[in-house]
């Protein structure tokens, strides 16, 4: 059973500092709706009656206004637009310049995930699962690959747009490990509802171990099954779209499966990456995601067999 | 002030004031905001080109500054004649709408050698875009303009017109100089600016 | 020059103005009429239409999101779903619905006989059902617009987006646009020339304070769509590049223009809706509104910086902290208008002698959705939190309580407070009491979780969630709750059909209102007033019973005539003196006629048709110039 991703109780310091406000205002919020509403109920059955009364001039109420309607106002106000100056200019930049940087691109409807290096080689690609260290702050440039999209870790940070030819940046900073739940907040077509990812934060030393191995290309198999599986994937239509580092299949168009099993889910957060999961996607992703721009690859059923078994073993 | 006691009162008015000329009025204030989004529009584009603005470099004067002053002509013309009217003078109202009519026609037809003249098209980029929108849309309020000019004339003729009764040709003339002001803005936004940020 | 000596009411001149200002029977009558009461009735029916057919949407909607991975309806179907809903409910419910009051109660409240041009005024009403009927004519093809009312680039540009869905968006749109811009026109004239002598600016109604900005604001806002709109169409037609990156165009110039318009139109869908609240609270508190100067002040300046806060819509599309924290400060500044009039209405409640009949619910129930609206608006103002909160169920919380409680709950209270006075019918107390009741616990049971909803992180626009996020229960919570709300709708209409057949007779003034629209009979006859009147204050209905007014006094039952044909009184525009008599229009068919013609061109433009579009236009001109073309030119001014 998940939690929901509430970014009301917060693991990062992005996130901590948002909600702190957030929970003023709230506060603020309830108790002005309460007083309002209890003026609203006492003046209405303090004199209220069920005939018309002959009219009268009433009292001016200029006080009322004065006091309830500018300086209350006024004051509240005030104090809440200098608390969101002040949490912006914290939030502004981390204390320490990030040392590492992430690119996320948007895409209809899953999300590409580099790991920007200087030397083009040791650049990792992933989808959809963002691992970051514990304790380190991270930088975000976020871009879209089609139509705006926008990226959100509710536990860790706000959004930011994914805006076609704009490089937006943000930075977030998880101090626990845990996993948590993102999903895309800017309508993007069809499939909007089905575009999840998650962020894995990692002690320094384990994201330290996965980064290297996700810049490594995929081990060659060993296990006949496996043979025949990569040899499926890259005779087949799924070489067009998908890429393998270390095998021919270098497509662009969909996520790249270089370890694929080292992720907890598949079709952007919308399934457990099991192999049952993986067997109805491929045959069908269509049914699980219709819009999406998979289509079903015609295989035996023996070659599927083979095939999620190499999928499988791409860790 | 109450109509409890006995008034004179005009039967409807003549010009500035009437509830026709308030709505032309408002009619102008709307259209104007419109061609402030449109240049709101060429501006923000322009402010994040990335490459030179205008991709091909400023539009050529040469057919261009000739139409500009056509056209405030045009604007001189139609307020000949409607002052004409105002002083009852027939003759003057319906030289003065001819005249104007002519060189608006005129103004049209310079625009279109010159869109013929263009290297790019509205398909070509966004600067085209905005180039044969703006410049289309004001062309389009001159046809219009030019129409309610024709009617106007043609009712001119028929002597619909006297110095108490010419609220048609008042709303007219406030539409054409505004059509008028609205492309000299086009005009120094489009044309000049390029020359000047 | 003619006189005007004033007159007394008698059946002759009742009989005379009767032969005037009556639309024959017949299909003449029936296409052709100006009179601003049917024509009221006709926006109030219709727009109430498109707004059930709008709650029928998003109760689709909602048994859809009533539990994890319900598969009710297909993404497709949700998608058109979601944005028909945002664009009926907007576009063709809450802007003509106020319309509609508006335009019946203004000529009655400045005691004129008609608009200002009776014949737009037809038009407008024509042009808004057209263009909502040429919306809605995307079902029939399958191909409603499915990228959300707010349709933001690319996602709406032809490689994204194909088929007409958006091309019904973009043109729909610029057809309704015409209509609200031709009406608010009307609207503006109307208030500088056509009230009744005395009604200085300072006597206003604050219902016409409320029209009046939000007029304004239309002749301002609306020309910020319809450049969008056209640049939308152009792009997806004629291969255009306003929106494209790759073209040196930009999405955010579309979300630009389309929130310069979208938040002031906020206001101009909430403005008068707050003025029927500030006209009807003190009617049933039984003095005036406190702080009038103040209220009045309120309306205008909210419509103003209405214009300055646009950008709070865009804080996550990485604008520089400099430029968001201006607009957050401005759109916290907007909050100070809206607190000024809660005040002034708990004022006006706290020092008068409240009458809890069914409108003074509603207005009652209105000052406390107004205030929770109001607060979570604020919240979305400040920027950290609202990079959290954006494009979240708290939005869509927030924006119901402000669209539903700022205009549904004032509008229906307008239904109960007026609709005696245009049917001549009282509606049912009781059958009023749980028509309140059920939509103020259904709204709140429904609309609160979704506050709930948003905090728990869920996004906005998804036609499923999965399981095990928490979300399935605020969910089904709001799916029970707006259920109950639209039975709450139901009872209202109920009520309406009870009233209309068995109501009791109102009489002219049920309510002991303020107001000249109480001074004539309901229904009125169809020329307003049998003799003009003019007006002495704030009051006209109240006066002599108040202490230390002024000695200036309004007279209702004697006055100008006008019987030489269909006349009323122009007056000066600030201190409304009378300066002309007016020559209104007869009923005539071109209005119905150019509505229809530009209809064809919208068409021919939608299927690229262009000899249709073409022919529409040529039409166009051929009707305006007919309807322009005086009948007869009189000798003398």
């Amino acid at each position: 059973m998940l939690l929901s991703p509430t970014y009301l109780r917060t693991f990062g310091v992005v996130a901590d500092r948002m909600a702190t406000l957030g929970w003023i205002l709230l506060i603020v919020s309830s108790v002005v709706v309460l007083v309002v509403s209890v003026l609203v109920l006492v003046g209405v059955l303090r004199r209220g009656t069920g005939s018309f009364a002959p009219v009268e001039r009433g009292g001016p109420g200029l006080r009322w206004i004065v006091i309830g309607g500018i300086v209350v106002p006024v004051v509240i106000l005030v104090a809440v637009f200098v608390l969101t100056v002040t949490t912006q200019a914290a939030i502004a930049s981390p204390a320490t310049p990030p040392g590492l940087t992430v690119r996320v691109i948007g895409h209809q409807w899953w999300w590409e995930v580099r790991y920007l290096d200087p030397s083009p080689d040791r650049i990792a690609t992933t989808a959809n699962e963002i691992h970051i260290p514990v304790g380190r702050p991270v930088r975000f440039e976020v871009v879209a690959g089609d139509v705006i999209h926008s990226f959100w870790i509710p536990e860790l940070a706000g959004k930011t747009d994914l805006i076609p030819g704009q490089r937006n940046v943000m930075w977030l900073e998880a101090d626990h490990p845990g996993v948590f739940r993102g999903q895309c907040a800017e309508y993007c077509g069809m499939q909007h509802s089905k575009m999840a990812m998650s962020v894995v934060a990692d002690p320094p030393a384990a994201f330290d171990a996965w980064l290297a191995r996700q810049r490594l290309p995929a081990a060659s198999p060993s296990d006949p099954d496996m043979v025949a599986g990569e040899a499926v994937f890259t005779s087949s239509a799924c070489a067009l779209c998908h890429t393998i580092r270390g095998t021919p299949a270098r497509g662009r168009v969909g996520p790249d499966l270089t370890h694929l099993a080292s992720r907890r889910t598949i079709a952007a957060g919308t399934l457990p990456n099991t192999r049952g999961y993986l067997a109805g996607w491929i045959a069908n992703p269509q049914a699980l995601k219709p819009g999406n721009v998979m289509p079903a690859v015609p295989l035996k059923p023996t070659e599927l067999q083979v095939l999620i078994t190499y999928l499988q073993s791409l860790n | 002030m109450a109509t409890a006691v006995a008034h004179r009162l005009p039967v409807g008015r003549a010009g500035k004031g009437a509830t026709g000329w308030w709505g032309m009025l408002l009619l102008i204030v709307t259209e104007a905001s419109l061609f402030a989004y449109l240049l709101f529009s060429y501006f923000y584009l322009g402010s994040m080109a990335r490459g030179a603005w205008p991709p091909s470099g400023p539009p050529e004067l040469r057919l261009a500054l000739p139409n500009t002053v056509i056209l405030l002509l045009s604007s001189a013309a139609m307020w000949w004649a409607e002052s004409g009217v105002r002083q009852g003078r027939q003759g003057r109202l319906r030289l003065g709408l001819l005249l104007t009519l002519v060189l608006g026609i005129v103004f049209l037809a310079i625009q279109v050698v010159e869109y013929s003249h263009k290297q790019f098209t509205p398909a070509t980029d966004a600067y085209g875009s905005l180039f044969f929108t703006i410049t289309g849309f004001h062309g389009a309020h001159v046809a219009v303009g030019l129409l309610m000019i024709a009617v106007v004339a043609v009712r001119a003729w028929l002597g619909h017109f006297s110095e108490r009764r010419h609220l048609a040709v008042t709303n007219v003339s406030w539409y054409w100089h505004f059509v008028d002001v609205v492309w000299l803005a086009v005009f120094t936004s489009l044309y000049l600016s390029p020359r000047f940020l | 020059m003619a006189t005007i000596a004033p007159a007394v009411p008698s059946p002759s001149l009742h009989e005379r103005l009767q032969r005037i200002w009556e639309t024959p029977p017949g299909l003449f009558g029936i296409l052709g009429t100006v009179d601003h009461k049917t024509i009221g009735k006709r926006y109030l029916v219709t727009a109430f239409t498109f707004m059930l057919a709008g709650g029928l949407e998003a109760a689709l909607m909602r048994a859809q999101l009533a539990g994890p991975n319900e598969r009710l309806l297909t993404p497709e179907a949700y998608n058109q779903l979601f944005s028909m809903h945002g664009i009926t409910m907007i576009f063709l419910y809450a802007s003509p619905i106020l319309s509609g009051f508006s335009n019946y109660i203004w000529p009655l409240m400045l005691g004129s006989r008609d608009m200002a041009f009776p014949r737009l005024n037809a038009l407008s009403y024509w042009l808004f059902l057209f263009s909502g009927l040429f919306i809605y004519s995307s079902f029939l093809v399958g191909q409603a617009p499915d990228r959300g009312w707010f349709a933001y680039a690319p996602l709406t540009e032809g490689p994204f987006s194909p088929g007409l869905h958006m091309d019904f968006y973009a043109l729909g749109l610029l057809f309704l646009t015409v209509s609200t811009t031709v009406g608010a026109i009307n609207f503006i004239v109307t208030l500088f020339k056509l009230r009744a002598p005395g009604m200085s600016i300072n006597r206003l109604p604050i219902f016409i304070w409320g029209t009046l900005t939000t007029s304004f604001a239309v002749l301002f806002a609306m020309p910020s769509l319809t450049a969008a709109c056209v640049m939308l169409y152009f792009d997806r037609r004629f291969g255009m590049h306003f929106f494209d990156v790759a073209a040196g165009g930009h999405p955010l110039l579309w979300q630009h223009l389309f929130w310069i318009f979208g938040h002031p139109w906020v206001y101009i869908v909430v403005l008068p809706a707050m003025g029927i609240m500030s006209d009807m609270i003190p009617t049933f508190c039984r003095r005036p509104l406190a702080g009038y100067t103040f209220v009045a002040l309120a309306t205008v300046s909210t419509g103003i910086l209405g214009f300055g806060v646009w950008v709070h819509h865009m804080f996550a599309t990485g604008l520089p902290d400099l430029s968001t924290d201006f607009f957050s400060a401005a759109s916290m500044v907007i909050t100070i208008p809206s607190a000024v009039a809660v005040f002034a209405w708990l004022a006006t409640i706290w020092h008068g002698r409240p009458v809890l009949r069914t409108p003074f619910l509603f207005a009652a129930g209105f000052i406390v959705l107004f205030v929770i609206g109001g607060v979570s608006g604020v919240a979305t103002a400040a920027v950290p939190f609202d990079r959290q909160l954006t494009d979240t169920y708290f939005v869509v919380a927030h924006l119901h309580y402000v669209l539903v409680g700022i205009n549904l709950f004032p509008v229906i209270a307008g239904f109960y407070y007026w609709l005696p006075k245009m049917t001549g019918r009282m509606l049912s107390e009781r059958l009023g009491r749980w028509n309140f009741w059920t939509m103020f616990l259904g709204f709140n049971l429904g609309f609160f979780p979704m506050h709930i909803a948003g905090l728990l992180g869920m996004p906005r626009r998804i036609y499923t969630y999965p399981a095990g996020l928490g979300w399935g229960t605020v969910n089904l919570v709001t799916t029970i709750g707006s259920y109950v709300f639209a039975v709450g709708v139901l009872l209202f209409l109920v009520n309406v059909l009870w009233s209309l057949l068995r109501g009791p007779a109102a009489g002219p003034n049920p309510w002991d209102a303020p107001t000249l629209e109480w001074a004539t009979s309901s229904p009125p006859p169809p020329y307003n007033f049998e003799v003009l009147p003019s007006v002495g204050s704030r009051h006209p209905l109240w006066e002599g019973r108040l202490p230390d007014e002024g000695t200036a006094r309004s007279v209702l039952d004697r006055g100008p005539e006008l019987d030489d044909g269909r006349e009323t009184l122009g007056v000066t525009p600030l201190d409304a003196e009378p300066s002309e008599i007016l020559t209104m229009p007869e009923d005539s068919l071109y209005p119905f006629l150019l509505a229809l013609s530009l209809l064809v061109t919208f068409y021919g433009l939608l299927t690229s048709v262009w000899a249709m579009a073409v022919a529409g236009a040529v039409l166009v001109i051929a009707m305006t110039i007919g309807w322009l073309w005086p009948g007869d030119v009189p000798e003398e001014a």
